[in-house]
């Protein structure tokens, strides 16, 4: 019983209180700002600092960001073979009609699967959503000096302004990619 | 290890990031179309409930486990919260994922995903290197 409670999708107004709750924790746990984008920096510092100075800091005394998104990974498998939930996606009836016109059809898993797959890497489509995506996820979260976690949640949730700003920018980037952009790129093969 | 406590609070966040179906490229695309108020909800109440801590954490001045003062650091603002933030929604957009739910798909089996996170890493490379030539 309980189990299959949480193995059904969780509602926003468990999560979101789950997610705000992070903020506290990581603060009690040792004074740490709650952010994940970080983490990419220190990977980059750790592995190919080059001589760039923005790499040339004591990424060591920050590897706690690093075990923190270790842990994600962890919670990410953990929840996927565990915790599974078998049925299909739910996905709003405007937004199956939409990804139909696009021969997106299969919606039984978080991610569509006839568009992130391995083989998707090597048409145009696939490149720009995986690869072109992920570099703007990396590029545009350093650039903004933050993410979702680290202004959307901690830096909204301590009242910094900035953060308000960078925020509406996402939301604001998200807007003209997924209604503007985002329907040409599928329209591709 | 003194560390652990931070995987044991990401595997904590993973499992919700997967649950909740935050990483889900479907959600993101709701979200952006204005289909569904899930999203909405998930930030909108953790921002609700981070504030609400945070404030109790303040008035009551209460410590870390370690002992010590808990201060939080301010972020400056600068053109990049504009111009990367921008950026930063195409791509969340695109692969509908920031870097936490990046993380939490590679764990969750999408293992092409793992291509988006080096990619993700590769652009904040990058975004070193040409740093200083950037407005901000």
């Amino acid at each position: 019983m309980l189990l299959k409670l949480i193995s059904a999708p969780w509602p926003w107004y468990v999560a979101g209180p789950i997610i705000g709750l992070t903020v506290p924790l990581l603060l009690l746990l040792g004074n740490r700002p709650f952010g994940i984008s970080s983490s990419l920096r220190h990977i980059c510092a750790a592995c190919f600092p080059g001589k760039v100075p923005f790499f040339a800091y004591e990424w060591k005394k920050e590897i706690w960001n690093l075990f923190f998104a270790a842990g994600i990974v962890i919670g990410g498998f953990i929840a996927a073979h565990l915790l599974a939930d078998p049925a299909p996606v739910r996905i709003s009836p405007k937004l199956e009609t939409a990804l139909g016109e696009f021969g997106i059809s299969d919606h039984n898993n978080l991610l569509p699967s006839q568009l992130f797959n391995w083989p998707a890497l090597l048409t145009i489509r696939g490149f720009i959503l995986i690869v072109v995506g992920g570099f703007l996820v990396g590029f545009g979260t350093r650039y903004a000096g933050g993410c979702t976690s680290g202004h959307s949640i901690f830096g909204l949730s301590t009242l910094q302004w900035p953060s308000l700003v960078a925020t509406c920018c996402f939301m604001a980037g998200g807007f003209i990619m997924s209604n503007l952009v985002l329907p040409f790129i599928l329209s591709l093969s | 290890m003194k560390n652990i406590k931070y995987t044991l609070a990401g595997i904590l966040f993973g499992i919700v990031l997967v649950k909740s179906q935050v990483l889900s490229w479907f959600r993101i695309q709701e979200m952006f179309h204005l289909q569904s108020f899930h999203m909405y909800g998930v930030i909108g109440s953790a921002v609700v409930t981070g504030f609400i801590a945070v404030t109790v954490i303040k008035n009551l001045k209460i410590r870390t486990f370690g002992g010590e003062e808990i201060v939080i650091p301010r972020k400056p603002f600068t053109k990049g919260n504009i111009y990367g933030g921008l950026l930063f929604g195409f791509g969340w957009a695109l692969t509908g994922a920031c870097p936490g739910p990046l993380f939490a798909q590679v764990g969750a089996g999408f293992t092409v995903m793992a291509v988006a996170l080096l990619s993700a890493i590769s652009g904040t490379w990058v975004y070193g290197v040409v740093k200083d030539k950037l407005p901000h």
